[in-house]
Formats: C-alpha cells, sequence, structure tokens
C-alpha cells in the first residue's frame, strides 16, 4: 500500500512540478516525464506484490464527507488492471518524450504532462479507490485529464469535435452511475464498497436487475461496447499516439475493473447476466472487427480494434458469469481468467501497436494506409515490432494473444464437452464466435501490417520516412519482448492470476487455484509445441541455406504478368483488401464509393475513394441528437439576451414561489 | 511413444505427396487421359528442391522466411492429428485449439509473404483467402465442437478413438453433418473445386495458386510440400468423423484409414471432375452453409 501511495504522491508532485516550472518548458516536461516514470515504476511493483502475494492491504481515513471513510485498498484484482496501468503508463510516457522532442508548441507539451500524470494518477485511484464518491472523483479526473490530452492538437476541427463527443459520452455514462451509487448506496447505507458488497448478497432481484443494467451502460460506455463506443474511434485518432496507447491500452479497461468490481456488489448472478455479457461481446467482438476492416486511417482502425478486445474479455466475463450461475465451476474460473490475462495482453499488444502507428505517423507524416508502403525496409524495428504486436492481437501462437483467448476456448470447451444443455449452448456461441473474430482479426492485421509495410510505397510520404528514434524504439521492442514472454511463460502466468480470478468470482482461492491448475498441463504443451516449431524453422532455414549455397539466386521485379510499365500506385490497397470480406457482412456495410468513371476517348484524371463511417453514429446518435436539440431549441425562445424580459422572468418566478409559499 | 505412434507420425510425411497423384489420376481418368504419374509430386519437390531461387527486388525477410513458417506450422499440426484410431505423437486437453490456430499462422504468414511482393495479383489472392477463410474458421471448430460434445473429450486423440462405426446407431445425423461441414472446409482450405481451381491459368481467377506466383526453387517446394500435408492433415479429421473404422486391431485400423484416405482423393477428384468453380460472390454462402450444418450438428446434440 505504501508503495502505491508513493506512485500517486509522485505523480501528482510531478504534475504539480510541471505547472509550476511552465515558463522553463523543457525542463518542465522533463519533470513530467521523470515523475510519470517514477511513479509509474513503484505503482508497478506495488501491482505485482499485491498480485502474487494475494494479500488485501487497505488505508481507511475518516473524512468530514457523507457516506463513509476516505478508504483504499490494493487487493489482486485491482492489481491486475493496475499492472498494465503503471507498466505501460512509464513506456507511454519515455516513448511521449521523445514523439514530442522538437514539437513546436513546447509550452502545449510541457501542460500536456501535467494532463498525463494527472490521468494516470487517476486511473490508479479509480482501480484503488474502495468508496463510491472517491471512485467517482478519480473517475471523473480520468475524464477530465484524457479530454484534455485528447484535444492537444485543439487547433484542427476535427480533433475538438473528438474531444467534446468524448466528453459528452463519458458524462452520459457517469449519469448511469450515479444512478447505480445511489441505489446501492442507499440499500447498503453507506457509499463504501465492502457495506455495499455485504448488502449485495440480499439484494431483491428487482433491485439488481436494474443495477446491473445501470452497471453495463455506464462501465459500458468507458469500455467502448457497442453501440455505446462511438466515442472512441474519434477520440483515439485524435490524440497524440502514446495517449492513445494509454487510453485504448489501459483506459478502457477501467469500464471492465469497474464492472467487474459492481459485479462482486451485487450479490450471485442471475443466469440473463451471463447471457447479457456473452451477446454483448460477441457483438462488440463482431461488429468491432468489422468496422475495423473498413478503416483505412490506421489509428482508427486500432480504435475500432480495441472494442473488438473489449468484446473477447466481455465474451469471457460472459462464459465465466453463465458457468457461476449454473454451477460449472471450471467452466466459470477458466472465463475468468481468460478475460482477465485478456486485459493485461490487450494492454500490451495494443500500447504496441499505437505507438508504432504513431512511429509511422511521425515519420511518414500520414496516418492513410493507402498512401504507405515498403516501410518495413525504411523502418526496421517499427516494422518487426508491429509484426509481433499484430501476430499477438490475431491470437496466433506461440505469443500472449494466443493464452488468454486459449483460456477461454479451453473453458468453453469444457463447458461443451462436460456441462447440461444450457451452459452447451453458452460455451458454443463463444466458441463460434471467437473463431469468427479471430479469423476476421487476421485479415485486418494482414491488411495493416502487409499495405503499411510490405509492398512499394504508395505514395511520397512512404520514400523517404524518419526512423524512429530510440526513445520510440526502446518502449515497442520492451512491449514487443513481453508479448512473447508472456506467451512463453503461459503456464506460470496462468495459475498466477489465481488470486485475481477469486476475487472478481467472489470466491475462495483455492477453487480458483484448481480451477487453473487444468489449465496449466494445455499451455505447458502449447508451450513445448511452440518450441518445437521454433525448432523446426531454424531446421528448415539452415535445409534452405544449404540447399541456395551452390546455386544462382536472382533478384528480379515481381511478376507483373508480362505488364511492360508496372507502378506502384497498381497495388492492392487497405481498400481493395478488405472488399470480399466486407462484402460478406451486408449488416456492416455502410461503406460509401465515391467514383468518377473515365469517359470519352481523352479521358480526364479519374478518382475512386471509399469512406466508411460509423454506423451507429450515422444512423442512431446523429438523428437522435438532432431530434433532441430540434426540440430543445424551442426553450431557446426565451433566450434572447434582453435584460429588461430576464428580469421580468425573476419577478415572475418569485410571485409563483410566493403563491405556493403562502398556500 | 510406441512404435504405432512414430507410424501414424511419419506416415503424413512420407505418404501425403501420394494424395495429390490420386485427385489428379481420377481427374485423369474422367477426361480420358493417362495423367500424370501417381508419384508426380514427390518428383516435382525433388526437382524444386535442386534448383536455385529468383526473388523479386521488392521483398523483405518476410517473404523468404513465409514458406518456412508456413511448412513448420503444417508439419506441427500433422503431429497433433491422430491417424486410424492410435494416439497423435502429441496429444492434451484442447489440442485442438492449437491445431486450429497452427493453421491461422500458416494462412498469416503466406498472406503476408503474398502482400511482400506488391503485386496487385498476389494483393487479390490474398484478399480472399482471408475472407474465406475467416468463415471456414468457425465451421471447423463448431463442427469439432459437436464431435466433443458426443465424446465428451476436447483433445483430438480421444475425441476421434471415441467415435467408431457404431456411433452412427445413436448419433448418425451428426456425424453426416459433421461431416459435411468438414468437406467444405476441407476443400476451401485447400483450395480445391468449388471454391478455387488449381487448375487455372488465369492469374486473375485463383485464390491459393496466386498467393505463390513469386516463389521459386526450395522455397517453392516448401510451399508445395506443405500443401500436400495440409490436404492430408485436413483430410484425415475429415475421414475419422465419416468413417470411424475400429476393428480393436491397430495395423487393421491404419489399412482402413488409409484405404478411406484413397478413397478421400478419388473422391475430391470425381468432384472436380464433374463441377465448376463456383463465382467467387457465390464462395461465402457455400461457407455459411457450413456453419449451418455445424451448427446444426450440435444443435442435435444439445439433448
Amino acid at each position: 500500500m505504501i508503495l502505491s501511495l508513493i506512485s500517486l504522491a509522485a505523480l501528482m508532485l510531478g504534475g504539480v512540478l510541471v505547472v509550476l516550472t511552465k515558463g522553463a518548458p523543457v525542463w518542465s516536461a522533463r519533470a513530467g516525464v521523470a515523475s510519470a516514470v517514477a511513479g509509474c515504476v513503484c505503482g508497478c511493483i506495488a501491482g505485482f506484490q499485491a498480485l502474487v502475494g494475494g494479500r488485501t492491504e487497505s488505508l481507511e481515513i475518516p473524512w468530514s464527507v457523507p457516506g463513509g471513510a476516505l478508504h483504499l485498498a490494493l487487493d489482486p484484482l485491482s492489481a491486475v488492471f493496475l499492472i498494465p496501468i503503471t507498466g505501460l503508463g512509464a513506456l507511454c510516457a519515455i516513448y511521449g518524450a521523445a514523439y514530442f522532442q522538437g514539437h513546436r508548441d513546447a509550452k502545449g507539451v510541457a501542460l500536456s504532462w501535467f494532463h498525463y500524470n494527472l490521468l494516470v494518477a487517476s486511473m490508479i485511484g479509480v482501480v484503488l479507490a474502495r468508496n463510491a464518491l472517491l471512485f467517482l472523483v478519480a473517475w471523473e479526473t480520468m475524464a477530465l485529464a484524457s479530454f484534455f490530452l485528447v484535444s492537444f492538437e485543439h487547433g484542427k476541427a476535427t480533433v475538438r469535435t473528438a474531444g467534446w463527443i468524448y466528453l459528452i459520452a463519458c458524462h452520459l455514462g457517469t449519469a448511469f452511475l450515479l444512478a447505480l451509487f445511489a441505489i446501492l448506496g442507499e440499500r447498503a447505507g453507506s457509499l463504501d464498497f465492502a457495506a455495499m458488497a455485504q448488502s449485495g448478497a440480499a439484494l431483491p432481484a428487482s433491485v439488481s436487475r436494474w443495477a446491473f443494467v445501470l452497471a453495463l451502460l455506464g462501465f459500458g460506455t468507458k469500455a467502448g461496447y457497442i453501440p455505446v463506443h462511438v466515442w472512441l474511434p474519434e477520440a483515439h485518432p485524435a490524440a497524440p499516439s502514446h495517449v492513445s496507447a494509454l487510453m485504448s491500452g489501459v483506459m478502457i479497461k477501467t469500464g471492465i475493473y469497474g464492472l467487474l468490481r459492481m459485479l462482486a456488489c451485487l450479490g450471485a448472478p442471475a443466469p440473463w447476466w451471463g447471457w447479457c455479457l456473452l451477446g454483448t461481446g460477441l457483438v462488440s467482438g463482431i461488429l468491432g472487427v468489422l468496422f475495423a476492416l473498413a478503416q483505412h486511417d490506421i489509428k482508427r482502425l486500432l480504435a475500432y480494434h480495441s472494442v473488438e478486445n473489449i468484446g473477447i474479455i466481455t465474451i469471457g466475463l460472459g462464459v465465466g458469469c453463465i458457468g457461476l450461475s449454473y454451477g460449472a465451476q471450471g467452466v466459470a474460473v477458466l472465463g475468468f481468467a481468460g478475460a482477465l490475462l485478456h486485459v493485461l495482453n490487450h494492454a500490451v499488444f495494443k500500447g504496441l501497436l499505437f505507438l508504432g502507428a504513431g512511429a509511422v505517423l511521425h515519420g511518414a507524416g500520414t496516418g492513410d494506409i493507402d498512401h504507405l508502403g515498403g516501410l518495413l525496409k525504411r523502418m526496421p524495428v517499427t516494422g518487426v515490432t508491429f509484426l509481433i504486436g499484430s501476430a499477438a492481437i490475431c491470437g496466433l501462437p506461440p505469443l500472449n494473444g494466443f493464452v488468454s483467448e486459449f483460456l477461454i476456448y479451453l473453458g468453453a470447451f469444457q463447458g461443451v464437452a462436460s456441462s447440461p444443455g444450457v451452459v452447451v449452448a453458452a460455451c458454443v456461441a463463444a466458441i463460434a464466435g471467437l473463431a469468427l473474430i479471430g479469423g476476421l482479426a487476421a485479415a485486418c492485421f494482414t491488411k495493416a501490417f502487409g499495405v503499411i509495410f510490405l509492398g512499394e510505397p504508395r505514395s511520397e510520404h512512404a520514400v523517404h520516412p524518419h526512423p524512429a528514434s530510440p526513445g520510440m524504439r526502446v518502449p515497442m521492442l520492451a512491449l514487443a519482448a513481453v508479448c512473447v514472454l508472456i506467451g512463453l511463460s503461459a503456464p506460470v502466468v496462468a495459475p498466477g492470476l489465481a488470486n485475481a480470478v477469486a476475487g472478481a468470482m467472489n470466491t475462495p482461492p483455492g477453487a480458483a487455484r484448481a480451477g487453473l491448475n487444468a489449465a496449466v498441463s494445455p499451455l505447458a504443451w502449447v508451450v513445448g509445441v511452440s518450441a518445437a516449431g521454433l525448432a523446426l524453422i531454424l531446421v528448415l532455414a539452415a535445409l534452405r541455406k544449404r540447399l541456395l549455397a551452390a546455386r544462382t539466386v536472382g533478384a528480379a521485379g515481381t511478376w507483373d504478368c508480362g505488364y511492360v510499365r508496372p507502378t506502384a500506385r497498381m497495388q492492392y490497397t487497405a481498400s481493395s483488401f478488405a472488399q470480399p470480406v466486407l462484402d460478406v457482412f451486408p449488416l456492416a456495410r455502410g461503406t460509401r464509393y465515391r467514383q468518377v468513371q473515365p469517359a470519352g476517348v481523352l479521358p480526364a484524371p479519374v478518382s475512386f475513394s471509399t469512406e466508411t463511417k460509423d454506423l451507429f453514429r450515422n444512423r442512431f446518435y446523429e438523428p437522435f441528437f438532432k431530434r433532441t436539440a430540434e426540440v430543445l431549441s424551442w426553450f431557446r425562445r426565451a433566450q434572447h439576451g434582453r435584460v429588461q424580459l430576464y428580469v421580468l422572468y425573476l419577478a415572475l418566478a418569485l410571485i409563483v414561489l410566493l403563491v405556493f409559499g403562502l398556500k | 511413444m510406441n512404435v504405432l505412434s512414430l507410424t501414424t507420425l511419419l506416415l503424413p510425411f512420407v505418404c501425403a505427396p501420394a494424395l495429390l497423384g490420386i485427385i489428379n489420376k481420377t481427374k485423369a481418368f474422367f477426361a480420358g487421359r493417362k495423367g500424370v504419374p501417381v508419384l508426380q509430386a514427390y518428383f516435382e519437390l525433388w526437382k524444386l528442391l535442386h534448383k536455385g531461387a529468383v526473388y523479386s527486388r521488392t521483398t523483405t525477410w518476410v517473404f523468404r522466411a513465409g514458406p518456412m513458417i508456413g511448412l513448420a506450422c503444417v508439419m506441427l499440426a500433422a503431429a497433433l492429428a491422430p491417424f486410424g484410431g492410435v494416439r497423435s505423437a502429441i496429444a492434451f486437453p484442447c489440442d485442438l485449439i492449437l491445431f486450429a490456430y497452427l493453421f491461422g499462422v500458416m494462412r498469416f504468414v503466406t498472406v503476408l509473404a503474398a502482400l511482400d511482393t506488391g503485386s496487385s495479383f498476389e494483393g487479390m489472392g490474398a484478399s480472399r483467402e482471408v475472407a474465406f477463410s475467416a468463415l471456414a474458421e468457425p465451421a471447423l471448430l463448431v463442427g469439432l465442437a459437436a464431435v466433443a460434445r458426443l465424446t465428451g473429450s476436447c483433445s483430438l486423440s480421444d475425441m476421434f478413438s471415441g467415435l467408431s462405426l457404431g456411433t452412427y446407431l445413436h448419433a448418425g445425423p451428426v456425424l453426416v453433418l459433421v461431416g459435411g461441414a468438414l468437406l467444405i472446409v476441407f476443400l476451401t482450405e485447400n483450395a480445391r473445386i468449388p471454391v478455387d481451381d488449381p487448375n487455372t491459368h488465369l492469374e486473375l481467377t485463383m485464390i491459393h495458386e496466386v498467393m505463390v506466383l513469386d516463389h521459386s526453387g526450395p522455397d517453392f517446394a516448401f510451399i508445395l510440400y506443405g500443401a500436400a500435408l495440409k490436404l492430408w492433415v485436413l483430410g484425415s479429421l475429415l475421414i475419422h468423423v465419416v468413417a470411424p473404422v475400429r476393428t480393436g486391431h491397430a495395423g487393421l485400423d491404419i489399412a482402413a484409414a488409409l484405404c478411406a484416405m484413397a478413397g478421400l482423393g478419388v473422391l475430391v477428384g470425381i468432384i472436380e471432375s464433374c463441377m465448376a468453380r463456383l463465382r467467387l460472390v457465390r464462395v461465402p454462402r457455400l461457407l455459411m452453409g457450413a456453419v449451418v450444418l455445424s451448427a446444426l450438428a450440435f444443435v442435435l446434440l444439445l439433448r
């Protein structure tokens, strides 16, 4: 606990220092980065201690605010979220320092570190808070700090729009949470989470039902479930890349954390909760990856992929809850464990991919995939780390993404092989969904990596990109190493989650440990097979080298089917690559094609472009808010700026109140 | 590892290219030709292994690593798949997930190697490959989940040794439905008619073949051998569901499975002789059909 408090203090003091020294922006920024890294390292150590030790440390200080004490605690469940928050927080700070090097707005950069430190501190606050009021304060601080970071380049209109959408979405989400905490707090007689958990067991179904729906909507908005995900593809591309990495990698996970924490306060889960989570997960996962496929802005694509991964996490939670409510303990443990591990894994590979996207954006000056190409030769480190991240996010063995998906699959197959009917139906839905998501994710990331890094440059942007500076390369290399490391140490990592899984399921750790031990042997086999595969690849490489040693190895142009003047513009683009997949799913097809056809004997220049806007934003939110604005604009008649009339309103209001008062 | 599992481990590596020969012989028979020898694929591999290579100047190490990683993956998958009721060399709970994902890795590297050439033809093939396999994946896993439900275990070896011809008596429709789904997955994943035509000469219409246009020499040998192994491994999955012959004698079981594999080769040859390739826009419907068959098989087991 001491360490996590030191971490919070370092982050906050660093933030204050940034503001105090803003006269010397360079030093101010350095102070911000240094304190962020120092604070995060302390926090990360505290997280590991709590996760491995399995103890809960808490701090309770009475305060004058109603509804309980200032209560902070670090238990294994919080630790699972604390570790990625602080780990990624430190790496993104190092990256950000290099990313902002030589930025023309030095003062803005310095101030952004204040918001960065505040964001990390508030995220730590969210996972440590054990009092609803404290939680909400941290939650709001997190929203505001990230709002300022998103609107860092507020000179651009698109960034401002993105910022506003984000701010509104955040506050609508918080509105649901206020209602949730009011209901639970009123029942428990205190705003302390421990009191809420105690009264939760006796909660009548009519109350817990609504509490669950409120939690799902409120936390789901932050997590980015479809259809409340609309802020995500707007805000993430607008923010500076290291902030996008932090937001996408860990901030949206605080939604998952909140959901888990509240589930523990609602008593035994009703069966339909599990189904609801599973359905939400499947919809978010499948639609998220389909929308991602349709994008050709790299950061927008990654943002939609976060929706997909949140979907995978929720599929795991759904399987876990269904297992829990039908008494299939083994299935439940593996479902929750897969979900929690995916929280960690997604932070690692999505952080890596956003940092890679930032390096591309920084180096080539554009994030439009269709204008890039051939960057692997020009930016080898970014390319290789991006490839590792891509393979990990597609869930390919032996990387970390596979391990967490494997745990969910393991739970689902255990359910399929030996459970009564209802659980089986849920499990097979999870299996089919994960398989489809995996296939589509592979399509999406072969597209992203293939079009950005392979082939020939499609425009001038990609011909001479600046290589990433060492400060940007080190965090990417570190995250790529973690992807491999978690993948290869899976048999050790999975049982290490037992305490956190027990916390999420509200069961003693023994049961969770037993459930996870069942996964150790398959995971060991997976690692063994991966090692054998690596050896096999080396053998084949040696064989190939020997075979080619004595023979001619020529170099030529790519086979062009006899065409004499091929150009780089003729390569397949992101849009053309994704088109066959998108054609299969008409539901997700909101793609607008704009083309100028060649006409006449001497045709004028022709063009073709595609754009896929968010289906929900276009069809639902925009009409909805437009209509609301229309209705509410009626009140504008009363707001015309004439002081005399305002005085009249005051007088009228007073008279009405007086009349009521006299009655 | 005893002699039997060693034998079944080596079988695919030795026999896989012959399956291609059987398919081609059948097609030649239907066309009234004599056809190439059954062992033609071995000769071709031998020839390719002794050639030099030509690389496009656009390509990077990804292009060179693709065939090696692809072949390694399918070799591991072959070691995971049981044959003729004998346990596979590597068997553990839920190994079928790793089995399916190894093919995922193979596809990932093949597609990237294709995109590395910067050719629009190869991009075209890659794009179709990922589109179709994304739909084939759920069909395969749900189909296997149905077998897992039927046999109460989720390791490939236990699943297939739990099946026998007697299973047809109480769960015949399940086996037939899963078999149908797996046949479609098998034809899709191995780029056979009606999804893809291995003999086409027009780059615009190809899927798998066009992705490997630029590979040559030993790299291409790795790809051909990998494709033959994949045909064998996925085929063995299919025949173990449809024709689970269990006599109680391991040698006889293996012999029966070998006969079934040859039969599968003939069946593919017949399909390719009697059918034309589907239009590309129709292929997803076929694959959705496979998903539906698998799901239907599962529904029958939900009792």
